[in-house]
C-alpha cells in the first residue's frame, strides 16, 4: 500500500517542530511512525506535510525525580518494558508497554506518539490514566502540564492543539504498598487491545484502601471505573468481594461500546469483570506482598518524600 | 517532492533521491532490488519484512526510507559469511523451520532480534519473542526448535 503524497521535514529541536507546524498547517508529526504511517498507508489521514520529529535528543529517556518518573516522549516501548525504573516505580505502565504489539513493534512505537495518537484499543492510555499520569506539552505559549484525566476526549480525540507538542510523560512513583496491575485481552493477530484493564491499589489495615480502576480498548477513549472503585473501596480483598466489585463495571461502560468483526460489543461487555477482576487480584496480590514483607525491600525503594 | 537519503545495506551504502512516502520495504525491494525481504501483509502484523535498523529489528513496511536516512540496514541478504550460513540460517535448514519459505526472512531476522535481547531463551520466551511474525505452513514447532538450537551460538550477536 503507497501513502498519499506529502512533503517531508525533519525537526532536529522541539523549538523547531513548533516552526514547522506554524509554517505548514495540517503537518503531522512523525515520531516511531507505528500509529501514523499505517493510518497514511490506509489512506485514513493525508496529511500535506509531515515533520519527522524522530531524532531528537532532548525527547528520549527515562528519569526518575520529585516523586515522579519522567519518560521523554520518544522513549520507545521496548525501552519503557526494559526500564529498571519503570519497573520500580510503575511497574504496571512496565507490563503494559511490554505487551504493545509484538517486540519489532515495540522497538520503534513511542510513548508521545501513542498518547497523541489516541487509539482506544492502545494500552498505554488505560494505564497512564490509572496511575494519574499527566502529559508535558510545549505549545506556542510556552509549556503546560495536561492531566491524563483531561487529556484522552474521544476516540483518537484528544486536548492536544494544533501546535501542540507532547514533550514527556510524567507518572507519580507508585506510593509504598501500593500493588498495579495491567490486564489485557489481546486480538491475536494485530495483538491491540480487545479489553484493557488497569488497577493501583493500597491496602490499609487488611482492607482496600485507594483503588483506582481504568478499562480501555472496548471504549473510544480509556475510562475510570468508578463503580468498581467504590465497590471495592473498604472492603476486606476476598475474592467474593473482588468479583462483587468487578461486576460494577457494567454502571461504568457507557452506551458507546466498540465491537467489530472479532469481537462484539455484546461479548466485550460480558469479558469486562473477567479482565477487572483479574487486573484487581493481580493488583491486590502484589499490594499484600509488599505489606507483608517490608524488609524483602531493596534501599532504593523508598517513597520520594521520606 | 524528493529527498536525498544514504542507506547503507548490508555494508553497500546507497545514495539515493526518493519520495517521503517511499516505504523502507520498497527502498530495499524495489530501488536497489533485495528482495529477500517479503511483503505480507503490508500491515505490521504478519513480520514478513523484518528487516535490522543500526542492529535493532523493525518491520520495514511501517517505516519510511527517509527514516533510515544514515542508518544500516541488515537484512536476510546480509546475515550470511560468504558461503558460510549464519548459526540462524543452518538451524533453520537443520530443523526444517520452514515449509514455502516466504515468512522465513522475517521469521529468522526477529529470531536474531529475540537473540540479541534474550541469549539463551526458553521455549515460552521463543513462542513470546517471534509472536509478531506469522508462518501458515510450519505450525512453528519446527520454527521454535531451530531458534532453539541457534540459542547458545553468537546467532543474536553476528
Amino acid at each position: 500500500m503507497y501513502a498519499p503524497d506529502f512533503a517531508y521535514y525533519r525537526a532536529d529541536s522541539v523549538a523547531e517542530i513548533g516552526r514547522l507546524l506554524r509554517k505548514h498547517p495540517g503537518a503531522k508529526l512523525l515520531a516511531g511512525g507505528h500509529s501514523l504511517i499505517p493510518l497514511l498507508k490506509l489512506r485514513l489521514a493525508a496529511p500535506p506535510a509531515l515533520i519527522d520529529i524522530g531524532r531528537i535528543g532532548e525527547l528520549k529517556g527515562i528519569s526518575v525525580a520529585d516523586g515522579r518518573l519522567r519518560i521523554g516522549a520518544l522513549t520507545t516501548h521496548a525501552q519503557i518494558a526494559a526500564s529498571s525504573e519503570v519497573a520500580a516505580h510503575a511497574p504496571a505502565l512496565a507490563a503494559a508497554a511490554g505487551v504493545i504489539g509484538d517486540p519489532a513493534v515495540r522497538n520503534r512505537g513511542t510513548i508521545g506518539g501513542n498518547v497523541a495518537h489516541a487509539d482506544p484499543a492502545s494500552d498505554l492510555p488505560t494505564v497512564l490514566l490509572a496511575l494519574g499520569a499527566s502529559f508535558a506539552v510545549a505549545t506556542d505559549d510556552g509549556e503546560r502540564a495536561i492531566p491524563a484525566g483531561g487529556f484522552f476526549q474521544d476516540m483518537m480525540t484528544t486536548a492536544l492543539g494544533e501546535h501542540d507538542i507532547v514533550t514527556a510523560v510524567d507518572v507519580p512513583t507508585a506510593p509504598e504498598g501500593q500493588g498495579q496491575a495491567y490486564e489485557k485481552f489481546s486480538h491475536p493477530a494485530s495483538r491491540y487491545a480487545v479489553i484493557g484493564a488497569a488497577a493501583a491499589v493500597g491496602l490499609t489495615g487488611g482492607k482496600v484502601g485507594r483503588v483506582v480502576v481504568t478499562l480501555g480498548g472496548l471504549v473510544p477513549a480509556a475510562i475510570r471505573a468508578g463503580s468498581v472503585e467504590q465497590a471495592l473501596s473498604g472492603q476486606a480483598p476476598s475474592a467474593d468481594a473482588i468479583a462483587d466489585a468487578a461486576a460494577a463495571v457494567s454502571n461504568d461502560l457507557g452506551p458507546d461500546l466498540i465491537g467489530d468483526i472479532y469481537a462484539s460489543a455484546e461479548y466485550r461487555r460480558a469479558m469486562a469483570p473477567v479482565c477487572v477482576k483479574r487486573a484487581l487480584t493481580a493488583a491486590l496480590k502484589r499490594a499484600s506482598s509488599v505489606a507483608e514483607a517490608p524488609a524483602a525491600r531493596s534501599p532504593w525503594w523508598k517513597p520520594s518524600w521520606l | 517532492m524528493t529527498v536525498p537519503v544514504s542507506i547503507t545495506v548490508n555494508g553497500q551504502r546507497y545514495d539515493r533521491e526518493v519520495e517521503p512516502r517511499l516505504l523502507l520495504v520498497h527502498f530495499l525491494r524495489e530501488v536497489i532490488g533485495s528482495t529477500g525481504t517479503k511483503v505480507g501483509c503490508d500491515t505490521s502484523q504478519c513480520g514478513a519484512c523484518t528487516v535490522l535498523l543500526d542492529g535493532i529489528s523493525l518491520k520495514s513496511c511501517t517505516a519510511l526510507a527517509v527514516q533510515a536516512d544514515g542508518a544500516e540496514v541488515t537484512t536476510i541478504e546480509g546475515l550470511a559469511a560468504g558461503e558460510a550460513l549464519h548459526p540462524l540460517q543452518d538451524a533453520f535448514w537443520e530443523k526444517h523451520g520452514l515449509q514455502c519459505g516466504f515468512c522465513t526472512p522475517g521469521m529468522i531476522m526477529a529470531s536474531h532480534e529475540l537473540l540479541r535481547v534474550t541469549p539463551d531463551p526458553s521455549d515460552a520466551q521463543i513462542r513470546h519473542g517471534l509472536e509478531g511474525n506469522l508462518c501458515r505452513c510450519t505450525g512453528y514447532q519446527n520454527i521454535v526448535r531451530a531458534v532453539r538450537q541457534a540459542a547458545g551460538t553468537t546467532a543474536g550477536q553476528r
